[in-house]
């Protein structure tokens, strides 16, 4: 069975980016736009990944990732939070959150993929 | 491995344009001092998302400029900068700025770079006023690729030693080891001391920690990115190696620093800007549902094709089908029509701004009120309905609304209301333009009317009359031309373009109240409900919308105005009868009035009789242009095909009445015009 990565960004151009990317590299890709739309497919299925927009309206990707960390099957799942350089803050918010790590905006597609094989070895 | 990402900036320019109206709305909901946290939040999160985008899509120049307006939104997120009017005018601005600049990139044309620069200066000087902590901040965190002199000197010495919980983020430090190991030459050695007795060791928790000596010529930032992620979740020292010789090691550089500007999109296809439509999924479900059944229908009918001779039974079902296909191809046209129609608030949406800045440039106080912004209506005449809705309201807060003192003396509040509301009313759509203001003045509109001689001295009018000379090519009561309304577009413009869209503008005023314009729009351009008349041999259809009624003809109210120009008696009004057969000159069956129908129909305020053989049925048809598959026509405003397969021209009222005015000498129109109280 192919990796599942679940996409969560309220940027429909960023999500379109980040599905290509990855489906054209052989992941199975899903996508959410907000906090609160990525916890219930997580809840729905099993994702290998999870990368995740840190400012989004309804849930941001902070309390998602908190909310993901108190799920059984998301304690040791990779998540990575796709932050601003100007969001420096944030970092340690969302690493204290249970973040993995984060892909620094703005990115291109190979720097993602780089990225993402890194952390799924 | 190469993607280009030009394909997504279509998307990125959509929601960049959507975020953009999100962005000016919310600012304008923003309440000078006492700002709420939402609604800045909101503001920010659209601008964050424009500049990570463009960013990302390598529109440097986008991206440059919204970083600022960012970082100003963030402080005052943070509290850590107060919102002042100056700034909210200054966003705002920029929300303009933005626009134009995504517009100019979209259609690859070219940049305004000093209106850009200026107000980048702007947004600068603003951010550098007051405490901007943050800006340090910044500077410190992009400053992470400035040059640390700190070459490398054959490789490192790393003590890694992780917490206990550096698993429960999702990290794992064999994918660390491994990143170093493609850094360079790795010699690892584990320390499992601190691993507990069998009965207290928790399988979550992580026990080992490494000694690992790297052979590399990376330097220390290159493998201080390495552990960047685990940095707060454990122990970690690099020291440089004391080698002696020369390294050998492979000389590898994989690692790239994430977050460079990367110049992307120089390739960006010359997209032209495309004329998309956003349907809501729900609508197109319905659609396949719809297109679901019509195949049923079909293969139903089907069935049926085989059939040698058609009993009682097999007619039944087809007519069964038939009259399901009849259904299922309205419903489907209907449907259809609805993918084309958008909620009104998208030609509201520009209004809020409008009110706030002329309001301040003209000294006045106005609160604007949108209802029935959900209305919907079709996207080609939203798109043209704005420019006339714009030259309304700006009429409204010039003309109609008083300044502040007046109002005051007049006992009325100080702040002026105008009220924009839609609704649907029939097939028809309305939008009405309310204000309390002063009204219109119908002495000053008379008299100027008569000294432009559009009315004769002696002509009596109603107040409906006088009210609707505004509407007349020319006229203008303004002694001196605004900057705001006076643009040289008069209502006649706004009168013609409604008309354009087959729709109408009324106005009904009362002194010292104020002023209700009232547009009324059919909800698409595409079809039109029409009443099919015949002369001769050739049907015609009527627009249902202008037909005020239809009758037969008592001789005794047709009176001759003089010579050719007939004129119908109905209920005190004068109607001039207008005989269609003439105009298009064909052979009818009877010229005689009193043997077929008359047609009342308005337009322009004008009633017309139009005399036709006789009234056939109402129904729906689909406009076919007339000029581009043949050639414009005065009086007939398109064609359609009907049932049977044959053409039916359609009507054009307003034209035909001028064909009507041209065959008349002009004087005995005046008298027609003027009141009615002809003959």
């Amino acid at each position: 069975m192919a990796t599942r990565i679940l996409a969560v960004d309220d940027s429909a151009s960023m999500r379109q980016m980040v599905t290509f990317t990855l489906k054209g590299a052989g992941y199975d890709v899903e996508e959410a736009a907000d906090g609160q739309q990525a916890l219930d497919k997580a809840k729905g299925g099993k994702f290998d990944l999870v990368l995740s927009d840190v400012n989004m309206p309804v849930m941001d990707g902070i309390t998602l990732i908190k909310e993901l960390r108190t799920l059984s099957n998301y304690k040791f799942t990779p998540i990575l939070m796709l932050t601003t350089e100007s969001t420096g803050d944030k970092k340690s918010e969302g690493k204290t959150a249970g973040a993995t790590g984060w892909i620094v905006k703005p990115f291109n597609p190979d720097q993602l993929l780089t990225t993402i094989k890194k952390v799924l070895g | 491995m190469s993607i280009d990402i030009s394909q997504f900036l279509q998307t990125f320019y959509e929601e960049s344009f959507e975020g953009l109206d999100i962005m000016e709305s919310e600012l304008l909901n923003l309440n000078v001092g006492s700002a709420d946290k939402e609604t800045i939040n909101t503001i920010f999160r659209a601008a964050h998302s424009i500049k990570g985008g463009s960013g990302t899509f390598g529109l440097s120049s986008v991206a440059d400029y919204t970083h600022v307006l960012e970082t100003l939104l963030d402080e005052m997120r943070d509290g850590k900068r107060d919102v002042s009017q100056y700034s909210v005018d200054l966003m705002l601005q920029s929300v303009d700025v933005l626009r134009e600049m995504l517009s100019a990139l979209q259609s690859s044309e070219d940049l305004e770079h000093d209106r850009i620069a200026s107000s980048h200066k702007q947004l600068t000087d603003l951010l550098s006023e007051g405490s901007s902590s943050s800006n340090e901040i910044d500077e410190s965190v992009s400053s992470v690729e400035g040059n640390k002199e700190n070459q490398s000197n054959g490789g490192w010495l790393i003590d890694f030693t992780p917490f206990p919980n550096l698993m429960k983020t999702g990290n794992d430090p064999v994918r660390i080891i491994r990143e170093l190991d493609e850094l360079g030459d790795l010699k690892i050695e584990l320390d499992d001391e601190k691993i507990p007795s069998t009965d207290e060791i928790d399988p979550e928790n992580c026990y080992l920690s490494w000694k690992l000596t790297l052979q590399t010529e990376a330097d220390e930032e290159t493998i201080k990115d390495v552990f960047a992620w685990v940095d707060d979740e454990c122990d970690l020292k690099i020291t440089p190696l004391v080698v002696s010789g020369e390294y050998t090691g492979p000389d590898r550089r994989d690692s790239q620093p994430v977050g460079q500007d990367r110049q992307i999109a120089n390739r960006r296809s010359a997209s032209k800007e495309q004329s998309s439509i956003r349907v809501g999924t729900d609508k197109v479900d319905d659609l396949i549902n719809m297109v679901g059944e019509l195949v049923i229908t079909q293969s139903m009918l089907h069935q049926l094709h085989d059939v040698e001779e058609f009993n009682q039974h097999t007619l039944e079902r087809l007519q069964d089908g038939l009259a399901q296909l009849e259904q299922h191809t309205r419903e489907l046209q209907e449907n259809v029509m609805r993918i084309r129609m958008m909620p009104i608030s998208f030609a509201f949406q520009r209004f809020p701004r409008l009110v706030r800045d002329l309001s301040n440039q003209l000294g006045k106080s106005i609160e604007l009120k949108l209802t029935g912004e959900q209305t919907e209506l079709d996207k080609t005449v939203m798109e043209k309905i704005g420019d006339p809705l714009v030259h309304l309201v700006r009429n409204s807060l010039d003309h109609g609304i008083e300044m502040p003192d007046v109002r005051s003396e007049a006992g009325k509040p100080e702040t002026g209301t105008i009220e924009l509301n839609a609704f649907h009313q029939g097939g028809n759509i309305v939008i009405e333009i309310k204000d309390d203001g002063a009204g219109l003045n119908t002495n000053k509109i008379l008299q100027k009317a008569k000294d432009n001689g559009l009315v004769k001295e002696t002509d009596t009018l109603t107040k409906e009359q006088i009210n609707d000379l505004i509407f007349q090519p020319g006229f203008s009561t303004a002694d001196v031309v605004s900057d705001v309304s006076g643009r040289g577009v008069g209502m006649d413009v706004v009168r013609r373009n409604i008309r354009a869209l087959n729709g109408t503008v009324d106005v009904s005023s009362s002194p010292g109240v104020g002023s209700v314009f009232t547009i009324r729009l059919p909800l698409t351009l595409a079809i039109l409900d029409g009443q099919l008349v015949r002369v001769g041999n050739e049907t015609y259809v009527v627009p249902l919308i202008s037909i005020i009624e239809s009758l037969q003809v008592k001789s005794e109210f047709v009176n001759a105005v003089t010579g050719s120009a007939e004129v119908y008696k109905l209920r005190n009004e004068y109607i001039p009868i207008l005989r269609l057969y003439e105009v298009f000159d064909i052979e009818p069956d009877t010229k005689n009035l009193t043997k077929g129908m008359l047609v009342v129909v308005e337009s322009e305020g004008q009633k017309i009789a139009i005399f036709v053989d006789e009234l056939l049925s109402q129904q729906q048809v689909v406009i076919k242009s007339l000029e581009t598959n043949f050639k414009k026509i005065d009086g007939l405003s398109g064609a359609t095909i009907l049932g049977d397969g044959t053409v039916a021209l359609i009507a054009d009222i307003v034209g035909l009445y001028h064909l009507y005015q041209k065959n008349i000498v002009p004087s005995e129109l005046k008298v027609i015009h003027g009141g009615g109280v002809a003959a």
